[in-house]
């Protein structure tokens, strides 16, 4: 596929990593900045073209005419709408993405469609970093929340302490701890290292676990992984930017919210914005503000700042100081990796986060939703069988014999309403959603090919 | 530095090298002139120490760092130089030493087209059609060639593309991969060899001549398969396709990809490099043949003919002569040779210094006169409407005194084994420059040059075809340090 991506910024150059990664796509970047162009040729296979992102021109010098999706990523709303209405205009571009940050254009529906603007989907990385967190606060002890066939399933990520009571047990035991639920252990990761989970397989003290479950049930699942925190009541939030301002009054009126900015003009307007929250002028690595506002107290404190160095350092301080949990909004893979392990009980990366859902938009398959796992190493994936027994790969079949791809599995199907755990003799129907996990993401052509769009 | 997988790509670039030595078994066959033997030892040598290079590090990871492609590149050059050399030296007919067989090799594959050999015409055809195809291998770079086919090149393959193709900007990729960048290239480049061939065929060449001469016409090369070099067909049609053909392969080959994919002529004429490189051409040919007409030097009927085709051939540094330029009265030669320096396009067959870093030195010198008028204005360089950064202009400036230094240094090491001044000045242009032929005893080869200079020559002809930096990095601390 011919992807044309605009603005090399945070998720504009990690989207080109991932896509140019997979052999059939030909990526190419647009930007002005040359000198980071640069470095992300000499890293990536792709091509560059510098220029203004939203200038015919360009876009005709980037092969805007024979290009099969466009992905405006830059950080102004209004050049990603007109690259895509040029785009759409002059280029005949089939698929159109377009990074939108203000909530305003968002609130408009009728705004974007073929007639006004034609952007196919509208992406706001700090929406989704923002539901996210209010996911994991809603679900104290997860590490990632991913929601499936519209939120009625969900994939957890938890780290297992030694307080759950499956914890030194066969997974086969999870039937006998809590009999009525459906659920199933997707994937496990033990020291950095992928493992198969099967029935015998005895949960350790340490392991990342990643479960699948009916969203009424994740709490009894959560309970056998580790001991369950008690509900988020005071939260901290460091850094009153859009990320940090749309949490604020997400949970303001269910929590009890202090947000820190460090510019007065800034918190000026915030404090506006926001109805019951305090808003509170100073930094937030200074120890006295934060004794002030009853640190040790806090539930969780959340680092949401733009730079990820600073959210490392004042997460860590707070954790020293007593907050019970310390989240940090942190982009670099190998800085993550650093802390999450020790200090800082979670790690955010909007990058990743952004990825997963423009993922979806991009892949061959009918593909609804994809979550970026582990950093991008692994994917969860949900797709539409379509088709019917005699010219589906898939449909009509039982799972065991679907030819799935090496670190591939098949976790969970949903048809209707109706969640069912995937068993090996489990036969896939025509409209089923099919909930995927792949551990090896080079296999991602062959699994595009059981899922087509269509099939004649 | 990863020593694995540089080990890993020369041991396959090696084998896929060796190939290369079994057409000329075949030509061997055909016109039967036991040469086979020769090639067939070459192959077999090639690619067991492709193998042996190859094996111990087959299962090696892909990432190739910048400074990898670098060594890769340079190593990979040096080694195709020597191992090209074999069945050469192996032959009994030309019984050539070790040096010329080198020499001879590494003149083919860097597209300098200066030889060592005489009694071309008598020399078994397999042999013959050998160098005129290490031309042509060489013309494109091999290495692009690598990229092109072998898949496993792709990540680290720009790397690699990088320190082979000429000129300064070196980031416009033709497509977003990088393989299908250099599959495009080598299709115009092969589209470009069949139409010449073609045309020389048409000309009155036969066939053996025509695929010969369209190789290294195409590599702007100059290996010819007589000892009168064009000349010997002494057919005007031949010489205007010939005009034609080093024109063409001097210009940057994304032109013409560009032209190709979108069926319009515009990309030419909307680059400023071309343009250029057209005004050059045209008042280089046109000083010679002016001045030719002046001189009654030559009483040949073509004399327009005869001073473009030289102009093209020698500007173009692609070196096919037709008469003996080197007497020609007055400044001719030496302004042919100086011509030489500018060379052709970037991203093209030819060699040189490239237009687009003349034409950028141009546009300082102009900057720097309106400076004195207008000392506080803001002056970019420019090519066309946009601005050309800081850093290539730099970067040219510091390629264009490198290329002096090591040419004053070349001058002077010829001199000190023996030549004398106008022999050892267009012995190194024509070296350095890619060009072929020079002035003086080296007007007609290096056949008579003492080894010291033969090997002086070789390394002339390394640097000049890998734009000097490539192989010069290797030899400064920094590259080695950790």
């Amino acid at each position: 596929m011919k992807i044309l991506i605009l603005g090399a910024g945070q998720v504009g150059s990690s989207a080109a990593e991932h896509l140019s990664r997979e052999d059939s796509n030909d990526v190419t970047v647009v930007d002005t900045r040359t000198d980071i162009l640069r470095e992300l040729q000499d890293r990536l296979d792709i091509r560059t073209i510098s220029g203004h992102a939203s200038h015919p021109d360009v876009l005709k010098r980037a092969g805007a005419e024979d290009t099969d999706i466009v992905i405006a990523l830059t950080d102004s709303d209004e050049t990603n709408m007109l690259a895509c209405q040029i785009s759409s205009t002059i280029f005949n571009i089939e698929t159109k993405v377009a990074r939108i940050r203000s909530a305003a254009y968002m609130r408009t529906e009728e705004l974007f469609n073929l007639e006004a603007i034609p952007v196919d989907f509208c992406l706001s990385p700090e929406q989704l970093v923002c539901d996210h967190i209010e996911q994991l606060i809603h679900y104290p002890g997860a590490l990632q929340v991913l929601n499936f066939a519209n939120g009625e399933v969900c994939l957890v990520a938890a780290k297992v302490n030694k307080d759950g009571s499956l914890v030194g047990q066969k997974i086969s035991a999870l039937k006998e701890h809590i009999p009525n639920t459906e659920g199933r252990i997707a994937a496990i990761y033990r020291d950095g290292q992928s493992l198969q989970p099967e029935g015998d397989t005895i949960i350790r003290s340490g392991d990342e676990v990643f479960f699948i479950a009916a969203k009424k049930d994740i709490r009894a699942f959560m309970s056998e992984m580790r001991k369950i925190d008690s509900p988020v009541r005071r939260v901290l939030i460091a850094g009153g930017g859009h990320i940090g301002v749309r949490l604020a009054s997400a949970l303001e009126d269910t929590n009890h919210v202090k947000i820190i900015e460090r510019n007065p003009e800034r918190a000026k307007i915030i404090s506006e914005q926001l109805n019951k929250a305090i808003v509170l002028v100073g930094d937030a690595a200074d120890e006295e503000l934060l004794l002030e506002e009853d640190i040790d107290d806090v539930d969780i404190f959340c680092a949401l700042t733009n730079a990820e160095e600073a959210n490392i350092l004042s997460a860590m301080l707070a954790k020293r100081m007593g907050a019970s949990k310390v989240m940090a909004l942190i982009n670099r893979p190998t800085y993550a990796d650093l802390v999450e392990a020790g200090t800082i009980d979670i790690a955010v990366s909007p990058k990743q986060i952004t990825i997963g859902s423009l993922l979806a938009y991009v892949r061959g398959g009918d593909v609804v939703k994809v979550h970026s796992l582990r950093r991008g190493a692994a994917e969860a994936i949900e797709a539409i069988a379509h088709g019917s027994n005699k010219n589906s790969p898939v449909v009509g079949k039982k799972i065991e014999d679907i030819d799935l791809p090496h670190g591939c599995s098949i976790v969970t199907i949903v048809r209707g309403e109706e969640v069912i755990m995937a068993h090996h003799d489990t036969v896939i129907e025509q409209d089923d959603h099919v909930i995927l996990f792949l551990t090896d993401r080079r296999n991602i052509v062959h699994l595009e090919k059981l899922f087509p769009k269509d099939i004649d | 530095m990863n020593w694995q997988v540089i080990q890993r790509i020369v041991g396959l670039l090696l084998m896929m090298f060796s190939i290369t030595m079994l057409p000329p078994i075949i030509i061997s066959l055909l016109y039967e002139d036991n040469a086979w033997a020769s090639f067939l030892f070459g192959f077999f040598l090639t690619i067991f120490s492709g193998l042996i290079i190859w094996l111990p590090a087959r299962h090696s990871g892909n990432e190739l760092r910048l400074r990898d492609g670098f060594l890769v590149v340079a190593l990979f050059w040096v080694v195709l130089g020597i191992f090209g050399a074999s069945p050469l030296y192996f032959s009994s007919q030309p019984n050539m030493s070790l040096t010329d067989a080198i020499f001879e090799s590494m003149s083919g594959l860097t597209t300098t087209g200066a030889t060592v050999l005489t009694g071309l015409d008598f020399l078994p055809k397999s042999i013959l059609y050998y160098r005129q195809q290490l031309q042509w291998l060489g013309g494109m770079g091999i290495i692009v060639l690598a990229v092109a086919v072998l898949p496993m090149l792709g990540i680290g393959g720009m790397q690699l593309y990088r320190a082979e193709t000429p000129g300064p900007i070196k980031d416009n990729k033709l497509t977003p991969r990088i393989t299908e960048t250099a599959k495009a290239l080598w299709y115009v480049y092969l589209i470009f060899t069949i139409l010449c061939a073609c045309g020389y065929y048409l000309a009155g060449m036969n066939t053996f001549d025509a695929i010969c001469h369209a190789f290294s016409t195409v590599a702007i090369g100059g290996f010819s398969t007589h000892d009168l070099s064009i000349g010997y067909f002494n057919n005007t049609a031949i010489e205007l396709i010939g005009i034609f053909f080093m024109f063409a392969a001097g210009i940057n080959f994304s032109l013409h990809f560009f032209t190709w994919r979108n069926k319009s002529f515009i990309h030419y004429f909307s680059d400023h490099e071309f343009k250029a490189y057209l005004k050059i051409i045209l008042s280089i040919s046109a000083f010679v043949v002016i001045s030719l007409l002046l001189s009654d030097h030559l009483d040949n009927k073509n004399i327009p003919i005869t001073g473009i085709f030289h102009a093209v051939s020698i500007a173009t540094t692609t070196g096919f002569t037709t008469t003996d330029f080197a007497n020609w009265p007055g400044a001719l030669p030496i302004v042919l040779i100086l011509a030489s320096f500018i060379g052709g396009s970037a991203g093209s067959t030819a060699g040189g210094i490239k237009v687009i870093r003349f034409l950028l030195i141009y546009k300082q010198g102009v900057r720097e006169i309106k400076r004195l008028v207008h000392p506080n204005a803001e002056i970019p360089v420019k090519l066309g409407n946009n601005a050309v950064s800081y850093r290539i202009v730099d970067a040219v400036w510091g390629f264009f005194s490198i290329y002096l230094i090591i040419f004053g240094f070349m001058l002077i090491a010829m001199m000190m084994v023996g030549l004398d001044q106008v022999t050892a000045f267009s012995a190194v242009a024509a070296t350095l420059n890619n060009l072929g032929p020079g002035l003086g005893e080296v007007a007609n080869g290096f056949m008579s040059m003492p080894n010291s200079a033969k090997w002086i020559a070789i390394v002339g002809m390394l640097l000049g075809r890998l734009e000097i930096f490539t192989l010069l990095v290797l030899f400064t601390p920094t590259f080695w340090r950790h």
